[in-house]
């Protein structure tokens, strides 16, 4: 089972060692982190997407609350969510495969942000089952690097 | 004013009157600025006994215990203590000497990352950055410390700071963390859930663990038992909150407890585990008190409710303020027919016990029975008397044999950490100097912290010590001969020290016990004064506990 986590912490230094040390210390997944600043500078929002059984993601909550640093901790699932996830991929291509690189890009709605010679640059923002069916699309296909965000995650504006 | 100064007048205003450390460069400034004060340092041998001696002044103050060494060596020497501390909930406050702040993270001399090293056994940790924002830390430190579940707490000082020129003190009176707002108030509809499973129970026992000690609710416990007529048992950490020969109090439950407490535990009904974790020495097998069974769990920290089983009724809340408030409400409880139960399951547990006693020493053994011997030591000393028991067979012992009367039980149960007795004996009788208070050690637990009898002898710290003697690390020799077919290694500790010359050189009493008959005159002797005194018990290696 996945769940996510969207955790209000204080903006201060070791807070994210202290809570990705807590999902270390008492084996809980983590799937993806992604942080970043809210619009209190004082405040940081860490969406965290972890897996396990009913017992631990209720733990991984439970946890959380009780670290001093965390100011609020809201769980959803992903059908409750609006979740994105940025991903840059670059790739080597040659003529040879360079049709079958911008028809899944087409197909998928990713974009094209850099080019040389013999490389480019994908970038797709979408749900995460999505960037997951582009990635899966591409191997064969000259993967270089990867790069992604992780999941970001707000709850839905009405449920 | 430095940031020194500013820190010991926060403490002054945090009240307190005693501290526990070991210097170093690092941490000059704070104890030089300490001279200007009423706190008493005191100087210990060795930094990991520093936490303990506080954690036992702590958990018979009922304030945090502080301390206070310096960077590098002297913060990880203190890792043990903070981790002991810990696993039992224990409030300290504990400060570190740091390197400069412009000096951090270049491995200089000294310098050792004491808050991440410390990051998953500390309730929380500071790094100072800013001698302006001492007061406030300070603040936070101690609340944090000794509210919800208790624990220790790490203030990293590097010196820069405790140097840096401050303009003005002024300390905050109050407090709001938007991050940090412990539940003391029980749920109302919960208490009255709890109230109305206990009307409709047949069979309730409530398993006691160390955080009634820590709310200081031994009394509401006790009157809550009463008034119901609700049998008690406890973990390791909850003996002491029923005295041990209370007509309602089956004792201690576990791998190492009572079988009749174990048995009554599992014929009960409802389960009221108050202020214990259900952790895997006292529960075993936790599905076994969920099935059939109504299982209530009141803890002040909501993580532990369910971590390892999960209750039909979770309550939240302090447990002093808990009680307080079920008292007021009518129960009827019919339990004589299972009280009647219990107490037979609980004399023909005791009678075993006389007879397996009494067929060890048929066997022509003279050395004094480490379990007989233990139940004559409590009965030898006051009645609020406190001990200390450190780790291993003799702590088995003590658990099962040492009646508690009117004083108090400390040892270390989460962590099991060795040689905790003499330092926390030393920090129990500073903060209770009128009441008698006795270490009970192993030969081996006693040899980590035996250095500890310097302070003990610098401070006139009288504390009594008895160390059974076995001349092996017992518990795990015993672990040795049942699991690994008697095939010793490192548990056996050889002629061990001639401790009566130890006791000399320390200008301690010294008395000892050779045969079973010598006990009662030497502990008549061994209590007889104010004096701190050690005696040492002779027991056969091969006795299990």
């Amino acid at each position: 089972m996945k769940r996510i986590y969207s955790v209000l912490v204080e903006n201060r230094a070791g807070v994210l060692c202290k809570v990705a040390g807590l999902f270390w210390r008492r084996c809980f997944n983590i799937d993806s982190l992604a942080v970043g600043e809210t619009e209190d500078p004082t405040v940081s929002n860490m969406t965290i997407v972890s897996s396990g059984d009913e017992h631990t993601l209720e733990q991984i909550a439970k946890q959380l609350n009780k670290k001093i640093d965390v100011i609020k901790v809201k769980t959803f699932d992903e059908s409750d969510s609006i979740s994105r996830e940025l991903i840059l991929i670059k790739v080597k291509y040659n003529k040879d495969n360079r049709r079958a690189i911008m028809e899944n890009c087409e197909i998928m709605g990713a974009e094209i942000v850099d080019m040389s010679t013999n490389m480019m640059t994908l970038q797709m923002c979408d749900t995460p089952h999505r960037v997951q069916i582009f990635v899966n699309s591409l191997k064969g296909l000259g993967i270089v690097e990867i790069t992604r965000t992780g999941t970001l995650a707000l709850t839905k504006c009405s449920t | 004013m430095t940031g020194a100064e500013v820190l010991v007048k926060c403490l002054e205003k945090e009240g307190v009157e005693l501290l526990f450390g070991y210097p170093g460069v690092a941490i000059c400034p704070f104890f030089d600025a300490l001279l200007d004060t009423q706190i008493r340092p005191v100087l210990v041998r060795e930094e990991q006994n520093a936490a303990h001696a506080a954690s036992g002044y702590a958990r018979m103050t009922g304030n945090c215990g502080v301390v206070a060494v310096t960077s590098g060596p002297g913060a990880t020497n203190l890792i043990t203590g903070i981790a002991t501390a810990f696993a039992d909930s224990i409030p300290l406050v504990c400060f570190t000497g740091q390197v400069e702040s412009h000096l951090l993270g270049n491995d200089v001399f000294q310098e050792a990352d004491i808050s991440g090293a410390c990051e998953s056994f500390v309730k929380y940790s500071y790094i100072v950055r800013r001698a302006a924002d001492i007061p406030q830390i300070i603040k936070e430190a101690f609340y944090i410390a000794g509210s919800g579940r208790k624990g220790p707490v790490l203030i990293d000082l590097p010196m820069d700071i405790q140097l840096e020129e401050v303009q003005r003190f002024s300390y905050p009176k109050e407090l709001s963390m938007r991050t940090y707002k412990p539940t003391v108030k029980g749920n109302g509809a919960q208490i009255k859930r709890v109230i109305s499973q206990l009307k409709d129970a047949r069979r309730p026992i409530m398993c006691v663990g160390g955080g009634v000690h820590l709310s200081g609710a031994e009394a509401e416990i006790r009157r809550f038992a009463e008034a119901h007529q609700i049998p008690v048992v406890s973990t390791m950490m909850g003996i002491g909150v029923m005295p041990t020969e209370h007509p309602l109090y089956f004792g201690m439950v576990g791998n190492n407890g009572h079988v009749y407490g174990n048995r009554a535990m599992n014929e009960a009904d409802l389960i009221m585990m108050v202020g214990a974790r259900v952790a895997d020495r006292s529960i075993s097998q936790p599905d076994l008190i969920m099935t059939g069974k109504i299982m209530i769990h009141i803890d002040v920290d909501p993580a532990e409710i369910g971590k390892i089983a999960g209750p039909n009724t979770p309550l939240v809340g302090d447990i002093r303020t808990i009680f307080r408030e079920m008292e007021k409400h009518e129960i009827q409880t019919t339990t004589s027919a299972w009280l009647r139960t219990l107490q037979g399951y609980k004399t023909d547990g005791a009678d075993r016990e006389v007879q397996n006693r009494r067929s060890r020493s048929i066997k022509g053994k003279t050395l004094a029975d480490p379990a007989q011997f233990l139940r004559e030591l409590s009965l030898a000393m006051k009645k609020d008397a406190i001990v200390t028991v450190d780790v291993g067979q003799n702590q088995m012992w003590a658990c099962a044999n040492y009646v508690v009367r009117d004083g108090s039980f400390l040892t270390s149960g989460g962590m099991g950490t060795m040689g905790y007795a003499l330092p926390a004996a030393m920090g129990a009788k500073l903060a209770c100097p009128k009441k008698q208070v006795v270490a009970v050690c192993g030969d081996g637990g006693f040899q980590m912290t035996m250095m500890e009898l310097g302070t003990m002898e610098q401070y006139g710290i009288p504390a009594k010590v008895v160390i059974l003697k076995n001349r092996t690390l017992g518990l795990v020799y015993q672990y040795q001969k049942l699991r690994f077919k008697k095939r010793y290694i490192v548990t056996e500790l050889g002629d061990t020290p001639d401790f009566e010359k130890l006791a000399e050189a320390y200008r301690m009493q010294y008395f000892h016990i050779g045969s079973q008959e010598e006990t009662q005159d030497a502990l008549q002797a061994f209590l007889a004064d104010e004096k701190s005194a050690m005696l040492v018990c002779d027991i056969d290696p091969e006795a299990l506990a």
